[in-house]
């Protein structure tokens, strides 16, 4: 997308996912075009209910259907069309080539397996290795994410919240992903011990090489951790680009809007300007831009049709009338 | 001296467990006076919440003092405490735990005036809605239940009940930390409005730095059930001196692609709360600790109002920007 092309990891196209329930059909994601780069970290940003977590999982093929159903689209990863392959050919790509942090570590493990035994499973279901070998492996991914390799007998319980979260991220990385997803990976943390795992999850990214889609609410996080971001509302990509752009010359009137909801620490504010109104319903979402209700810029003409992505400054694309036009 | 809304003196909490007690909350003081603001940050387990309730009576103290008014309130019969509830409440954390789903929106805000009876139905039915209207909530949600609503909507209600019976002080327990960013705005903004039509008093208990910046006069800062720093908000953000406190707030994520990265990576994670050593309880973690740590730490007011529980906070200041 931007000037100085990277080696192409994945690219979603058009992607379309919808839940179908006995009432309605929600539509979680709306024709989400997105890219990533070898190497790259991309944030995925929004807020509950955007959809940010559908099209993690849509990548690796594990939303529930029903009532989840992909409904359009392509995704394809090293060149290839993920949704067009077989059950079995998909199996061996997760948790081999893309792997998936999830937000809550305390039910991400088995509490009646221990650490080790957990992460010497998802190497040896993808990997010809002896027994001894494997459990190798094992201990040495332990202490890469800073955990004692005396400890991989011992069972999740007798870990904390941070430390569980470790094993999650050596599980995930055990078998060298080529693409890691990571849905919100330090929500459920302490600032305290989230610095300490986003400080090892960057440094084990650049030492083996892994691609990876940050998915969070946590604006303060893609600053720190992203090459670029996508801000994701109500199943659309509203405004794209790289971390310093999107942060400095945000462009969608949404985007703008979360910024200033923000305490800031370094601020003088005395009153938070938040963004009125709610998200609107996924079941019955407005005609045109679907930001429209709350947006203090909205026009006549944003009501008619949907919004356009319109490449805002260079390599900056924003899905708004506005964008390019006046300055906000 | 009249001013004062809450006062709490070495005020203890501690928990019997199996293995020995468990300081949860470890000669705690401080005062907050009326209409103003206290914020309470620390990490999990640091004794926040069991502040908080503790001060309300939700849990009974182990020892200490506290004192509302000017009044002695530490241990008050059923009849007092019945009365001392409606002028201290509470907004709790969860928008989704602490409602009643068999309850419909204004059976939810109405329940208090009930209680507390002395007024006809038909006068507390016009109450609710006055409530509804003071915190944004639309009439036509009167009949609706709890899972019909967004966080956002859900913690309005919460705000509503605990205001439903005119308190002077309000325990804030994590009111916002469920809720997005663009909703918790609106939240904390009507908190503030409320704080300032009714002259209310907070407590404000949060894990969020940035937040508790914003909302909050003083600052008081818990580790393991002691407090270690406390002072005024800005005054705490410009020179936060205990070595705790400082790694905290280098912890935060900050939102701007150019702000200096300069991160003080914490070693290790919070140690047990059940019969600590003697001494400082951040010692083990703290990259300045030294012999003398392990001796018992005082509060010490290092500037005007700004309290520093670490014998090199002294030392450190001077350190800052090598930090």
């Amino acid at each position: 997308m931007s000037g100085q092309k990277k080696e192409e990891l994945l690219k979603i196209e058009d992607l379309v996912v919808e839940y179908d329930t006995d009432e309605a059909v929600v539509k979680a994601v709306n024709h989400v075009n997105l890219q990533l780069g070898k190497g790259e970290t991309l944030g995925l940003v929004g807020e509950t209910g955007a959809g940010k977590t559908t099209i993690a999982k849509a990548i690796l093929r594990i939303l529930p259907d029903p009532p989840a159903k992909v409904r359009g689209g392509r995704i394809y990863f090293d060149g290839e069309d993920m949704l067009k392959l077989s059950e079995g050919k998909m199996r061996k790509i997760r948790g081999n080539k893309i792997a998936m942090i999830f937000q809550d570590p305390m039910t991400a493990l088995n509490p009646i397996e221990t650490v080790g035994k957990q992460i010497a499973e998802a190497i040896s279901l993808h990997e010809k290795l002896s027994k001894a070998e494997v459990e190798k492996r094992a201990v040495d991914m332990l202490e890469m994410v800073g955990i004692p390799g005396e400890r991989y007998s011992e069972y999740p319980h007798q870990f904390s919240g941070g430390m569980k979260q470790r094993v999650v991220i050596a599980m995930a990385l055990a078998c060298r992903p080529e693409l890691l997803l990571a849905d919100e990976p330090t929500t459920a943390l302490d600032v305290t011990i989230q610095a300490q795992v986003l400080d090892m999850m960057d440094s084990l990214k650049e030492k083996l090489d892994t691609s990876m889609i940050l998915i969070t609410h946590d604006l303060g996080i893609v600053a720190g951790m992203c090459d670029r971001v996508a801000v994701v509302y109500a199943g659309e990509i509203v405004e794209q680009g790289t971390t310093e752009e999107v942060f400095d010359h945000a462009g969608h009137p949404y985007t703008v809007g979360l910024f200033n909801s923000l305490p800031r620490l370094n601020g003088t504010e005395k009153r938070l300007k938040p963004i009125d109104g709610l998200m609107p319903d996924p079941t019955n979402l407005p005609e045109g831009c679907k930001f429209r209700e709350r947006c203090p810029f909205a026009k006549d003409e944003c009501g008619k049709k949907d919004p356009e992505i319109k490449e805002f400054r260079p390599g900056h694309f924003v899905k708004c009338v506005r964008a390019g036009g006046e300055e906000r | 001296m009249t001013d004062i809304s809450l006062e709490v003196r070495n005020l203890k909490k501690y928990f019997n467990t199996p293995k020995g007690y468990l300081h949860a909350v470890d000669n705690v003081n401080f005062s907050i006076q009326t209409g103003k603001t206290l914020g309470v940050v620390g990490e999990s387990g640091c004794g926040k919440s069991t502040l908080g309730r503790v001060v309300l009576h939700l849990l009974d103290s182990t020892d200490g003092q506290i004192l509302f008014h000017g009044e002695d309130v530490t241990h008050v019969d059923k009849a007092k405490l019945r009365t001392l509830r409606e002028d201290m409440q509470i907004i709790f954390q969860d928008p989704y735990s602490s409602l009643n789903p068999r309850m419909s929106v204004s059976e939810i805000i109405m329940e208090p005036l009930l209680l507390k009876g002395g007024i006809s139905r038909a006068e507390m039915y016009k109450e609710t809605k006055r409530l509804m209207d003071t915190v944004g909530l639309a009439e036509r949600l009167e009949n609706s239940y709890p899972h019909e609503l967004d966080g956002g909507r859900r913690q309005r209600i919460g705000i509503a009940r605990a205001l439903a019976l005119n308190p002077k002080f309000i325990v804030c327990d994590e009111p916002v930390s469920a809720l997005d960013v663009s909703i918790q705005a609106q939240v904390l903004n009507l908190m503030l409005d409320l704080q300032e039509e009714r002259g209310l008093t907070y407590l404000f208990i949060t894990h969020d730095l940035s937040v508790v910046k914003y909302f909050s006069d003083d600052i008081m800062v818990m580790y393991l059930g002691q407090v270690v720093e406390k002072a005024p908000s800005d005054e705490l953000f410009a020179s936060p001196s205990h070595p705790y406190t400082k790694a905290l707030l280098s912890a935060i994520p900050v939102p701007d692609v150019h702000a200096p990265r300069n991160r003080i990576l914490l070693k290790g994670e919070i140690t047990s709360p059940i019969n600590p050593k003697p001494g400082c309880r951040f010692a083990a973690r703290c990259p300045y600790a030294s012999e003398e740590c392990h001796r018992e730490q005082q509060l010490v007011e290092i500037r005007k109002n700004h309290y520093v529980a670490c014998q090199k906070a002294e030392e450190l200041m001077d350190k800052k920007e090598k930090l």
